[in-house]
């Protein structure tokens, strides 16, 4: 079956197998995944909760993507390095997020609260007046 | 410097990986995408990242400047002294043909030895380049 699945991506047949409706629906779960990241990433009222949106999505997006393909390659040598980018990213991208948030949160930025009292917002609009 | 203790564990348990990875990139650049200097600067982070979260002190421990100050200038030299082998052995400068009985071996010699040299400039002048920086903040 994974045979069949590489010759898919190869041209030479156009059955889809099981497999490739398996990666299909990987990878679209994986492509809405990223996109409500972005669609988090912009919409969202300051650094903390955008951060969230877009640490949160971005760790998953990338588990979805890479099993995706690895569906479509098989057991190849292909699989083993996205099996290893994977993990990097496993481990990367939450800690960036961390040292982002700790950094913010050492520079004495206020979380958004919704009575607008959050010193992000105090400090833009303090800012503004000066 | 204990509060970034999750930085730190994941750090110390991704720097080998790290540089791992960039010696792949260096040897296997003639198979797939990479080269020396790509390599050299993912094997110089593994340094920058030890000496954001361990200090200056501790990276100077393992490697002096003055070591990587040689380093540094033998890399230039690895790649300046294939140019003149390949004169001595009867081609024009950096001309890899001539280095090995038949000229496909010889480029693939003449190309890793180089390639070297660049990598072992690019990593310890990046992290040369880091260290000096970091040194100007620290109280002498």
């Amino acid at each position: 079956m994974a045979v069949s699945g590489m010759l898919v991506l190869t041209g030479k047949g156009n059955k889809m197998t099981v497999l490739d409706i398996l990666s299909g629906i990987l990878l679209l779960a994986g492509c809405s995944l990223g996109v409500i990241g972005a669609i988090g990433l912009i919409r969202f009222p300051d650094f903390y909760t955008r951060m969230h949106a877009a640490g949160v999505t971005d760790t998953l997006c990338a588990g979805l993507f890479f099993g995706g393909l690895a569906i479509q390659f098989g057991l190849t040598l292909a699989s083993a390095k996205l099996l290893l980018i994977f993990l990097f990213m496993l481990f990367t991208c939450p800690t960036s997020s961390h040292a982002l948030a700790k950094a913010a949160r050492h520079g004495g930025l206020e979380p958004w609260t919704k009575t607008g009292s959050g010193a992000a917002h105090n400090m833009s609009q303090e800012g503004a007046k000066s | 410097m204990n509060d970034h203790l999750i930085l730190r564990v994941v750090g110390k348990f991704l720097i080998p990986y790290v540089m791992l990875f960039g010696l792949y990139v260096q040897f296997h650049g003639d198979f797939g995408p990479g080269g020396g200097f790509q390599a050299g600067v993912i094997f110089a982070s593994g340094f920058v990242i030890y000496t954001l979260l361990f200090g200056l002190r501790s990276t100077q421990q393992i490697v002096s400047e003055g070591f990587l100050r040689v380093i540094s200038a033998s890399g230039v030299l690895i790649y300046a002294g294939v140019g003149v082998a390949s004169m001595l052995m009867g081609g024009e400068f950096l001309n890899y043909n001539v280095l090995a009985a038949n000229p496909i071996a010889g480029q693939h010699i003449g190309i890793m030895v180089i390639e070297f040299g660049v990598g072992l400039t690019v990593a310890s002048t990046m992290t040369l380049l880091l260290m000096m920086f970091a040194e100007r903040g620290l109280p002498s």
